[in-house]
């Protein structure tokens, strides 16, 4: 904002004039030092939490554990003990599946919801005000509820199952299951997340191409593939980025409801960590673990950001 | 588990009133109706469950589904007592809002000036500072709280407000730079650039004009960040023990022991959701640009 600097400086050089209170002149150093004074406390509280980042990172070169305060050098070693171990691989895996499922089902719910509360029906008008519950619930929260609902023998969703012969469905006790029943809580959070980002997103598009299609005597499915939804993905990939980044470090929902089990089947790299470094005490190693996890997060933001960027140049085009 | 939606029903705009054959358009309501009602059974039904659970006296907990005779005493026990165990949810909950409001207050107070010259100005570092800020909302949670658990060890801050507070600015510092560098962007600087010729100094324009023109956003920002750092698990779990321990972890203590107390959880878990979903009802509008981190703006 130059623009605003110079009127600042010719303000202040050229004194209102007739003015009682005229302002004091700032000398130039004072004015350029300005936006970094408003900044320190920010700095400083970014400092005080890249610190124990760093500090972090620098834990991981040794093999500092409770049992050993006091730690020796051991450079990479608990990276290459890491990614040795079927620990490490199973739990990547199952946080993988757990994000992409969850993402791909909430994606697909979430603009759907958006698309039948977009009709403006009086039924849409009046549930869109519930829309944001789920969501403003804590995760750890929906977990609890879900884990008492799906309790297998005095659960209320077996009960209500009985009838359609299904009522020994055991949810939270097979891997498999465990695993679907966690993502089940994570899309019963989320889903409203990303209905609320594409409904906002069906509510700004333009109006003219979809007049244009109109007259050309353009059917519904073609106006949808064709106008809908290369414009409204934009919108929607802002959410699936949110989700899909959210969701590889999930830790609430798992923690509550399963616990990582049954075995370790719904371990997933945050929970993993948990372990190492609270449970075991072993700070080094599990640090090491969230190291890992944070680097992957962190290139798949830069590749999803890129991919972002190209697609909403090319809703701009179709939106022309 | 998931509805079959109806891909035919949406033409993209919101006059999209079914067209073309009368009894085809009447179907595509129905089937649309029915889909949106089934997602929200799914999405309202668990909250219902937990106020019927609540309120179940504790001998008919698991014998009768939907008829009994509905009792408070879980609730007096919750928010008294604790139960056989003891557990002070009152205190978990007076805990939640001091740090909440701390974390919000402290963000509010460092933040907004931050967020003021990010907009206002472009200087050297600004742009790295506010991507450094935004990685902390992606970064795991753990790869900060594992060294922090043990300095705070170290530092006397463990299960502390303070120690609370400083930690959830992970939570809240981010997303009211952010967002309130947006509103203040959008912001036209001309009204500033008058204050300014008028013999204001600069920081007599951003309190008297550029603070109130952004009062609405500075609410919504500051209900969010209450909110998501109300709802937060991981800190108080790793963080605190029992001084600063707060709801979202308090929730779980029911579920303890030999015996878990159904009724008392869900009372403890509906006790813990109402000051957010109040919050949320009074920022419904602002909620968009909050959560997107202002990348979609409504």
């Amino acid at each position: 904002m130059a623009a605003l600097t110079e009127t600042e400086a010719a303000a202040e050089a050229a004194p209102a004039p007739g003015r009682p209170d005229a302002p004091r002149r700032v000398p130039r150093w004072r004015r350029s030092l300005r936006p970094y004074l408003l900044i320190v406390p920010a700095l400083l509280l970014t400092g005080g939490i890249l610190y124990p980042f760093g500090l972090g990172l620098y834990y991981t070169i040794f093999d500092f554990s409770a049992t050993k305060p006091q730690p020796d050098m051991v450079g990479l070693e608990n990276y290459l003990t890491i990614v040795k171990q079927d620990a490490f691989w199973r739990s990547a895996l199952v946080t993988v599946m757990y994000a992409v499922g969850a993402t791909a089902v909430e994606t697909v719910l979430g603009v759907g919801v958006a698309l039948l509360l977009n009709r403006g029906t009086r039924l849409g008008r009046t549930l869109e005000k519930v829309l944001i519950l789920p969501l403003m619930i804590a995760p750890v929260i929906a977990a609890i509820m879900w884990k008492l609902m799906l309790q297998p023998s005095v659960g209320v969703i077996n009960y209500l199952l009985r009838p359609f012969g299904l009522g020994g469905v055991q949810w939270t006790d097979t891997p498999t299951g465990a695993l679907l029943s966690s993502i089940m809580v994570d899309v019963w959070v989320y889903t409203p997340f990303v209905a609320i980002l594409a409904l906002a997103g069906l509510r700004s598009l333009p109006r003219s191409p979809f007049e244009a299609a109109a007259v050309d005597g353009a059917g519904r499915w073609f106006t949808f593939r064709r106008l809908t939804l290369p414009m409204l993905w934009p919108y929607v990939l802002v959410a699936v980025i949110f989700r899909f980044m959210d969701s590889l470090k999930v830790f609430d929902i798992i923690y509550a409801l399963t616990e990582g089990g049954p075995g370790d089947s719904t371990v997933v790299l945050q929970i993993r960590a948990y372990l190492e470094a609270i449970r075991f005490q072993r700070y080094s190693f599990g640090i090491s673990y969230m190291i890992i996890l944070w680097a992957v997060v962190y290139l798949a933001s830069m590749v999803l950001v890129r991919y972002l960027a190209r697609a909403q140049r090319r809703a701009a085009e179709v939106s022309q | 588990m998931s509805t079959g939606t109806d891909t035919k029903t949406s033409t993209g705009t919101s006059t999209g009133k079914g067209r073309g054959g009368a009894s085809r358009g009447r179907l595509v309501s129905v089937a649309a109706n029915a889909a949106l009602i089934a997602y929200f059974v799914f999405a309202l039904f668990p909250v219902a469950w937990m106020v019927i659970l609540s309120i179940k006296p504790a001998d008919q907990l698991f014998n009768t589904y939907f008829s009994f005779s509905p009792t408070l005493e879980t609730y007096r026990t919750v928010l008294g007592a604790g139960g056989d165990e003891g557990v002070p949810f009152v205190r978990f909950f007076v805990n939640s809002l001091v740090v909440s409001l701390g974390a919000v207050a402290l963000s509010l107070a460092i933040g907004l000036p931050a967020a003021y010259a990010a907009a206002r100005w472009r200087f050297r570092g600004s742009e790295n500072l506010m991507f450094t800020l935004l990685s902390f909302r992606f970064a795991p949670e753990l790869t900060v709280i594992i060294p922090l658990f043990v300095l705070y060890q170290q530092l006397g801050l463990f299960d502390t407000y303070v120690g609370m507070i400083w930690v959830l600015q992970l939570v809240t510092l981010p997303l009211i730079v952010w967002i309130m560098r947006s509103y203040f962007s959008d912001l036209s600087p001309e009204l500033e650039q008058a204050a300014l010729l008028d013999g204001y100094t600069r920081r007599q324009a951003f309190v008297r004009i550029a603070l109130p023109l952004v009062k609405p956003g500075i609410a919504a920002v500051s209900l969010l960040a209450f909110i998501f750092a109300w709802n937060n698990f991981v800190f108080p779990l790793i963080l605190t023990s029992s001084e600063a321990q707060t709801v979202t972890v308090g929730a779980l203590s029911f579920l303890g022991g030999d015996r878990p107390k159904y009724n008392l959880t869900a009372a403890a878990a509906l006790v813990s959701v109402v000051p957010p979903l109040l919050l949320a009802l009074t920022i419904q509008r602002y909620l968009v640009r909050g959560l997107s981190f202002g990348a979609v703006k409504s």
